[in-house]
């Protein structure tokens, strides 16, 4: 007891004697835990705005698309057979037990729509004047769907930039936008086609993007009318009530592969294809998060290492007073165990109170998504992410520390520095802050690696942002149609995020690696300030050992961002970001090293050659 | 010796550390001149302001007041980046714990203050390799400090004070880290260099080193106490009159 009562106060000491560099490592730590809340809280945060949506336009426990059964050979049904055969099948659902109620079977028409000097592609469901019992989109604006005059979803009027009471065309032909209304019945643009077993049954002539496509209301006649012969109505739409929604699954699975449908969709599978829009969201938070777990590690990797530095003398003492190394190592570990617990205490409560800027259940949807839920075992994978970072970086250090020479720790002596014979030959033939930089990158290699890696990963999430834009131009946002795309702006959003964090952990990283650099190479460079180098030239010299590392770690970022990419993207095509984005954003990285590295490196430089010489005489 | 012949000299030097009631006067108003080819040693016990004095004299500290020549230039009012040249060219330093990089040969570690100084590499090594040769140690050229004994290693360090030619080595206890037989050839290194017409001053509070110079001044709560002229630098019986004769 009383041993853990001595480390615990060592501990607090220690802390409160180097306040400084505990804020280092609990911003570093606490950045990656944030940002690792933020993605787990996004599971199921469009369930309750959903729901009320759900409830607010009486949505379907079922939707049936009704017309020639996909497994029935020839051509598909139009015309009188189709609405026989549409009404044959209504009929069977509407007589199914276990169904209470329906509304339909409505028509489904392909239309080209152009709004705003915009085009895109429109499912056209031709609806009653009067409100159904069954699925009844909710307005939000205007009025309800009659003759000329059409209802927008609204996302997709939102993507359009339309208003109620602007001209559109349908197939050429011109309509009013009568109202704008939610629903609950269809997952919202772009994603209207990407739910249940389907996809858009009634493409629009001429569009093949399937992200493209919104959804529009308006009457029966008008939508029948929307069709041509080259573009014919082949299906109805069916809204069925059920006496138990639970058992909406198990209903849909019975119906959807005899000849009672083309399709039944479940409103859990409607749900689910709501939650697409937070889906990309959330898997760039995830990959993100786990970017900035990686960049803390680092951060952590290289404080640990500097107060390591710092402490050695410290170390001795304990040594010498009779501190077993298992203490030394315990006391070591358990100081930033204690600042891994705080980072992580302090990453769970920005990341939950953050998470609703970037959980709005979007314009599909009506209601608010409530307090973000963060479950027991989010907020230990957070823990433990926290408490594996710190043990990861400091594991080593504290055990080195912990087992070296007690009389050379007393005597505050560094680490002995490696030889690399081939760096030491080559960095004799450059300039004076080159050949210091790459003398200080041979004495740490282990600390330029780390430094590399730092770079390559905030390199790899710059180029994973360049590469979303360059991509997203070509793909994501409209294939060049120009609509606003909310999945294209959240992603958009939430990178923007990841990015200032990924910069804000390199940043942090860059400055404190250089701090440690300046620390540990006080003695030669006041050396060699002593047989003639200028304080500039030490300074370059510092600032050239970040940079000597970082170069190949930026370029060994852009294949690592475009793999990263790739993998979130499960292997989409991805486009390239030009050249010159790429050789901007490696320039720029650059400076921002020497940049930050600059600062540590001005102070270490300027610290007087001769009192440094003369504390390691005495 | 007026001021006008000394090659290095100071005026009414002062330098403070702390202050109000924790004040330190380490050096207190010091006048020193050294001529060309002279070896001077400065003797004093451990704090009286002798290492700092060094520091002053070759531009590695600056001084609160007073005014320090080398060669005829001011020191004391040069900027950090024309002291840093004066130091690659003019002075070379020599110290107790002889700051070699622990990572670089013997080699590399004397050729170090011509590369600094932008010298072409092959020029920088074929100076080092010479200056090697010359302190004896041309076979252990390759080895680390790590393997070298500590007169080897504070060999290496005169030569890499010498490695840019410097009108004056300021040597800062060199044997304070030595025992009696490295001591012996790191005085009769001193003793060659005395004779090849190098200037010296050498700080020390060993009293046998300090009588192998031409002028032994003694220092004390950072003045000069005591000056005293000898002869022994100049007759060349520096371990003679050390009395280390005996453990060659």
């Amino acid at each position: 007891m009383s041993r853990l009562r001595l480390i615990g106060r060592l501990v607090a000491r220690d802390l409160r004697n180097r306040p400084g560099q505990a804020v280092l490592m609990l911003l570093a730590i606490t950045a990656a835990t944030a940002t690792l809340t933020l993605g787990l809280v996004l599971h199921g945060v469009t369930s309750q705005p959903y729901q009320q949506t759900r409830a607010a336009t009486r949505g379907p426990d079922e939707l049936a698309y009704l017309g020639s059964p996909l497994a029935s050979p020839g051509p598909r049904a139009t015309g009188s057979a189709l609405r026989k055969l549409v009404r044959a099948q209504a009929a069977a659902l509407a007589g199914a037990p276990g169904v209470t109620g329906t509304s339909g079977p409505y028509p489904l028409a392909g239309a080209l729509v152009r709004a705003n000097g915009l085009t895109a592609g429109a499912e056209a469901e031709g609806r009653d004047e009067t409100p159904a019992r069954v699925d009844q989109p909710r307005l939000t604006a205007g009025s309800w769907v009659r003759p000329g005059g059409v209802v927008l979803e609204r996302t997709f009027a939102a993507g359009l930039g339309a208003d109620v009471g602007d001209r559109i065309t349908l197939n050429g032909r011109p309509y009013t936008v009568t109202g704008i209304a939610v629903t609950a019945a269809h997952p919202p643009y772009p994603n209207l086609c990407y739910y249940g077993g389907g996809g858009c049954l009634a493409g629009p002539p001429g569009n093949d993007s399937p992200r493209d496509i919104g959804l529009i209301w308006l009457t029966r006649p008008d939508a029948l009318a929307l069709a041509t012969p080259a573009n014919p109505v082949t299906a109805y739409v069916l809204d069925l009530r059920l006496r138990d929604p639970a058992g909406a699954e198990a209903f849909a699975n019975r119906y959807e592969l005899g000849d009672a449908a083309t399709e039944v969709v479940p409103w859990t599978g409607i749900a689910a294809a709501d939650g697409l829009l937070v889906q990309d969201e959330q898997q760039v938070l995830n990959a993100g998060a786990w970017l900035a777990t990686l960049l803390a590690i680092a951060s952590v990797a290289v404080l640990a290492g500097g107060r390591m530095t710092e402490r050695t003398r410290r170390v001795g003492l304990l040594k010498a007073a009779g501190g077993s190394p298992g203490l030394v190592a315990a006391t070591l570990m358990a100081e930033n165990l204690v600042l891994a617990l705080a980072a992580a205490a302090t990453g769970l409560v920005i990341g939950w109170l953050a998470a609703p800027l970037l959980t709005s259940p979007g314009a599909a949807l009506v209601g608010t998504p409530g307090a973000p839920s963060l479950t027991g075992p989010a907020a230990g994978l957070v823990l433990a992410v926290a408490l594996a970072v710190a043990l990861a970086a400091t594991l080593v250090p504290a055990i080195r520390a912990a087992r070296g020479s007690t009389v050379g720790a007393l005597a505050d002596a560094p680490r002995p520095p490696r030889r690399r014979p081939r760096l030491l030959a080559m960095s004799r033939r450059l300039p004076v802050p080159l050949l210091l930089g790459m003398r200080l990158v041979a004495r740490r290699p282990r600390r330029a690696v780390l430094g590399a890696a730092n770079i390559a990963i905030t390199m790899a999430g710059v180029v994973a942002v360049l590469t979303f834009h360059a991509t997203a131009g070509q793909r994501i946002n409209g294939g060049g149609s120009g609509l606003s795309d909310p999945v294209y702006n959240r992603d958009e959003q939430v990178l923007l995020v990841i990015t200032v964090t990924l910069l804000a952990l390199a940043g942090l990283n860059a400055i404190v690696t250089a701090w440690t650099t300046m620390l540990d190479t006080r003695h030669p460079a006041a050396l060699a300030r002593a047989l003639g180098a200028t304080p500039r030239d030490v300074a370059a010299g510092l600032t050239a050992a970040q940079l000597l590392p970082a170069l190949p770690g930026a370029l060994l970022g852009i294949p690592l961002g475009l793999g990263l990419f790739a993998a979130a993207d499960h292997g989409g095509l991805l486009t390239v970001p030009p050249a010159w984005w790429l050789a901007v954003a490696v320039l720029a990285v650059l400076a921002a090293v020497a940049g930050l590295a600059a600062i540590p490196a001005r102070v270490g430089a300027r610290r007087p050659a001769a009192g440094i010489l003369q504390a390691e005489t005495a | 010796m007026t001021e006008d012949a000394a090659l290095l000299s100071c005026r009414g030097l002062r330098k403070d550390y702390g202050k109000d009631a924790g004040l330190v006067r380490a050096v207190d108003g010091v006048d020193l001149d050294v001529a060309a080819g002279e070896t001077v040693a400065i003797m004093g016990p451990s704090g009286c302001g002798k290492s700092t004095l060094l520091h002053l004299l070759g531009g590695l500290d600056r001084p609160a007041s007073g005014e320090v020549r080398l060669a005829g230039r001011r020191l004391d009012q040069m900027s950090e980046r024309a002291l840093a040249r004066l130091r690659q060219d003019s002075v070379g330093f020599v110290f107790q714990a002889f700051h070699l990089m622990d990572e670089l040969t013997a080699v590399e570690n004397v050729e170090l203050p011509a590369l600094l100084a932008g010298r072409p590499a092959r020029a920088a090594r074929r100076r080092a390799t010479e200056l090697i040769e010359r302190v004896g140690l041309a076979e252990r050229a390759r080895f680390l400090p790590a393997a070298l004994s500590g007169g080897q290693r504070q060999r290496v360090a005169i030569a890499r004070a010498l490695a840019n030619e410097p009108h004056v080595v300021l040597a800062d206890e060199p044997t304070g880290n030595l025992d009696s037989a490295a001591t012996l050839e790191v005085l009769r290194l001193f003793e060659s260099l005395h004779a090849a017409g190098q200037t010296l001053v050498i700080v020390t509070h060993d009293s046998r080193i300090a009588a192998t110079a031409d002028r032994m001044i003694s220092m004390r709560d950072g003045v000069f106490i005591d000056e005293t002229r000898l002869t022994g630098g100049s007759r060349g019986g520096l371990g003679a009159l050390a009395g280390l004769e005996g453990l060659s």
